[in-house]
């Protein structure tokens, strides 16, 4: 998690960085619960996620049903390479509902 | 299970199946039509590209994909095998070793490697043709659908279907299901897949930890079921895993076999459980096969599928549940794997039992007390059971050793352009696992010597009336408390009167020595022969005889040779069978105690007046009229003290050879612990060890062998003297 975070009224942003991994697990989720629990709208960036393994498919699917629950709104933003290999090997695009840029260059 | 531990277990089940992979690629040499042979390399080589491919080890992956390709086409009939494929599969196989090696080490294969890979791979995908690009990914195969009478209420689609739950802990056991699925992109095509995410819990209710994914998916693949079950071969236990292949009959009856419980059952129940059959269906299907009984009984599953009542998928996978549960057991049941560190250690441990026993057993003796002897004799005989049970856990079988060399036999003989066929016997004798790791090398030494020098070429063979093929022999046997390893080749034999005097031009015996035929051949073990030039069957190798002596003699082994001209050589081994305990006869001469094998005693006499005080004229003695013998250990070993009045011999015997040893007074029996003598005491001749005593005292073991020899040519001559 970074501190790349910015509050703006009813809406948080915040970035997930390094691996999304079993190894990190157990801190990301204590890292995105507050974050979710402090505003209405939450964008989690993705652009700097290195890596990402099925425990992180998990979180972010966690993540998203946390804030259904709550009647929340989570979108995930700027998908790096490796989450969106992923979304495309589990086809879990669909799931997340997430705009996901197609971007020109690999990162 | 961590990550290295997983690694760890990946190398040495790889370096197990590499073996299988080369014992049964020489093997279909001789048998090309053997479907179960051809089945066993292939799935060593796909159980290698499985494994490899869930530690991420692209370059293992990469390469045994293109073996695995050529060898399926083997299996489905498509390639024949010649000697040709045997030898690019061969060096294949090796390959693949080197680069398994390179996972041992943890880094990535260097340029050579890489380029002799791609080497490979070129002369693989000569075998492969163009097949590999004809089939562009996503089009449909056609597949030809044959209906039979009750046949119907198939599955409609061409693709596999694969049903996966996880098991929770896969996550914290280090596997990634993803990664599974990724690599099942690597057998074919995956058409569709439904990533279940309903068993996810909310991020405030998620233990991160755990895994709660599911698949659903839709596959198109040529290959077989068990290469798509191989993939999921680690994560098989604590997941649900369905495999259906295309056109099931129906994914009930299927899903149901694979759910079974986990039992012993027969195919029929197993198929009328699972509503396959009906009983009605079973009974017939087996009356009919007892009615036929001319032919041999075949298969139920065979049947079955013949009469079209069930389908073939649905019976191997019935099959295939009832083998995995067989195999499982019998797994249990027979084998556990062993860290040998932990076997050594519990050696060492059983060695100290074994002091601290005799202690606690002369302490009992000297206190007189009936209760405590008694109880120090149970024991005592309750640590010698541990002491031998815990040896055998590291016995094996020299038949891995001397399968080896099924390769080398054949890989020399067509370097040297000879036919030399190996033959084997005695592979199941065991010996301790020590000492099998260490023999390899001498033994290799030994048989390249006789297939280079010792086997003619088949042109002089036939001339002088022998085969033209060379024959080589391993064989092995126990022989009263040692193991006896002998290389038998049928070729040319040594040259005695070559031998003799090459080895008095060199200097290692003197112009008039009276040797016998044994101590001429036992020559070119002397270090200055290794080098000889002008023997032309002798010719060394880098590596002399007189190493593969060291090397034996390091495991208190002994090397004899013999051999007939014209006719062959035999090179017999003779090695204790175990390094680490052994029962000892223990005898004291002055203050000194000493332990002698006691597998090599044979009796025990007392020294009669006559031989003693005949005793410096001559060092031999008559055992019931045969001339035998003997060396004072007093005076071997420079004991001081004046000598007592009676005095005994022990008669020892190793391999033909008998001696006796006079000692002062005998001991009896004892168990010892072998404790390796220092650097320093290296050049004591005639002492193999050390061992404490139950009083704490410290004991030496005699090295017989060497003993024997010192008295038995030295006997020899003062008898020519005399």
């Amino acid at each position: 998690m970074s501190g790349n975070e910015k509050t703006d009224g009813n809406a948080v942003q915040f970035a997930v960085e390094g691996e999304m991994t079993i190894f990190r697990a157990a801190e990301l989720k204590a890292a995105m619960l507050p974050e979710i629990a402090r505003a209405q709208e939450i964008e989690v960036d993705l652009s700097h996620v290195t890596e990402i393994d099925s425990a992180g498919v998990q979180l972010m699917v966690a993540a998203k049903l946390e804030a259904i629950l709550r009647g929340k709104e989570l979108r995930f933003t700027g998908h790096s390479k490796p989450v969106l290999d992923m979304l495309d090997l589990c086809d879990l695009g669909g799931f997340f509902g997430d705009q996901i840029i197609i971007s020109s260059h690999a990162s | 299970m961590n990550l290295d531990e997983a690694l760890k277990t990946f190398i040495i089940e790889s370096r197990e199946l590499l073996e299988q992979m080369e014992e049964a690629l020489l093997r279909i040499e001789q048998e090309p039509d053997d479907a179960e042979v051809v089945n066993a390399i292939f799935r060593a080589a796909h159980t290698i590209k499985g494994s490899a491919g869930l530690f991420g080890l692209e370059y293992v992956v990469a390469f045994t994909h293109v073996a695995e390709s050529v060898l399926d086409k083997v299996r489905s009939g498509e390639l024949r095998v010649d000697a040709d494929l045997i030898a690019l599969l061969l060096e294949s196989r090796d390959h693949i070793g080197v680069l398994v090696d390179h996972a041992a080490e943890g880094e990535e294969p260097g340029d050579a490697t890489n380029q002799h890979g791609g080497e490979l791979i070129t002369r693989l995908n000569a075998y492969l043709g163009h097949q590999a690009e004809a089939k562009p990914a996503g089009m449909p195969v056609e597949h030809e659908h044959k209906f039979e009478k009750e046949g119907g209420g198939r599955v409609a689609t061409d693709n596999w279907h694969i049903s996966l739950r996880f098991g929770p802990d896969l996550l914290c056991n280090g596997m990634d299901p993803l990664a599974f699925i990724r690599y099942l992109e690597t057998l074919g095509e995956i058409v569709n897949v439904v990533t279940l995410t309903e068993a996810i819990p909310a991020l405030s209710e998620i233990d991160p930890e755990s895994c709660y994914l599911g698949f659903e998916i839709s596959f198109q693949s040529n290959a077989d079921k068990a290469a798509i079950e191989g993939v999921f071969e680690f994560v098989r236990e604590d997941s649900q895993i369905a495999i259906m292949p295309p056109h099931s009959k129906a994914y009930e009856y299927l899903k149901l076999i694979q759910d079974l419980p986990e039992q012993e059952m027969r195919l029929g129940e197993i198929l009328v459980k699972c509503g396959t059959l009906t009983r009605a269906e079973l009974e017939n299907t087996l009356r009919e096969q007892a009615q036929n009984s001319e032919h041999p009984p075949r298969p139920i599953g065979e049947v079955l599928v013949e009469k079209h009542i069930v389908q073939a998928t649905v019976v191997e996978a019935a099959l295939e549940k009832q083998k995995q549960v067989k195999e499982s057991k019998s797994a249990e049941a027979s084998l556990i794997r062993v860290d040998a560190e932990k076997l050594d250690q519990l050696i060492n441990l059983v060695g100290e039992l074994t002091i601290a026993g005799a202690g606690a057993s002369l302490a009992a003796q000297r206190s007189g007390i009936p209760e405590l002897q008694e109880a120090t004799a149970t024991m005592s005989r309750l640590v010698e059971e541990v002491r031998d049970s815990a040896l055998t856990l590291r016995m094996v079988q020299i038949g891995g050793t001397f399968n080896r060399f099924q390769r080398v036999v054949r890989d020399v003989s067509k370097e040297l352009g000879k036919d030399i066929r190996l033959e084997i016997s005695g592979a199941e004798t065991e010996l301790d696992k020590t000492v099998v790791e260490k023999i390899g090398d001498p033994l290799t030494h030994l048989v390249r010597n006789s297939m280079d020098h010792g086997i003619e070429p088949a042109e002089v063979r036939v001339a002088n009336g022998k085969p033209a093929h060379g024959s080589l022999k391993l064989n092995a046997y126990h022989d009263s408390g040692s193991i006896v390893i002998e290389v038998i080749d049928d070729g040319g034999g040594l040259k005695k009167d070559r031998i003799l005097m090459k080895a008095i031009e060199r200097g290692l015996v003197q112009p008039d020595a009276n040797l016998s035929d044994k101590e001429i051949f036992n020559l070119i073990f002397e270090p200055g022969f290794s080098t000889a030039d002008a023997i032309s069957n002798l010719s060394g190798r880098g590596v002399g005889m007189d190493v593969v002596k060291r090397n034996i003699m390091a495991l208190r082994g002994t090397v004899d040779l013999d051999s007939v001209e014209g006719q062959g050589t035999t090179v017999s081994i003779r090695l204790p069978l175990t390094l680490a305990i052994i029962d000892g006869f223990l005898v004291s001469v002055g203050k000194s105690s000493f332990v002698i094998p006691l597998d090599l005693v044979v009796e025990c006499i007392e020294l009669s007046d006559e031989d003693r005080s005949a005793a410096g004229e001559r060092n031999y003695l008559s055992l019931r009229g045969q001339v035998l013998p003997y060396l004072r250990l007093r005076d071997q070993f420079d004991i001081e003290g004046d000598r007592v009045r009676r005095e005994n011999v022990v008669v020892v015997q190793y391999g033909n050879a008998r001696a006796g040893l006079v000692v002062d007074t005998l001991q009896g029996e004892f168990q010892t612990v072998i404790k390796p003598l220092g650097r320093i005491f290296s050049h004591i001749n005639g002492i193999g060890g050390s061992t404490i005593l139950g009083s704490g005292e410290v004991a030496l073991i005699l090295d017989v062998p060497r003993l024997v020899q010192q008295v038995s040519s030295k006997g020899e001559r003062s008898m020519f003297e005399a």
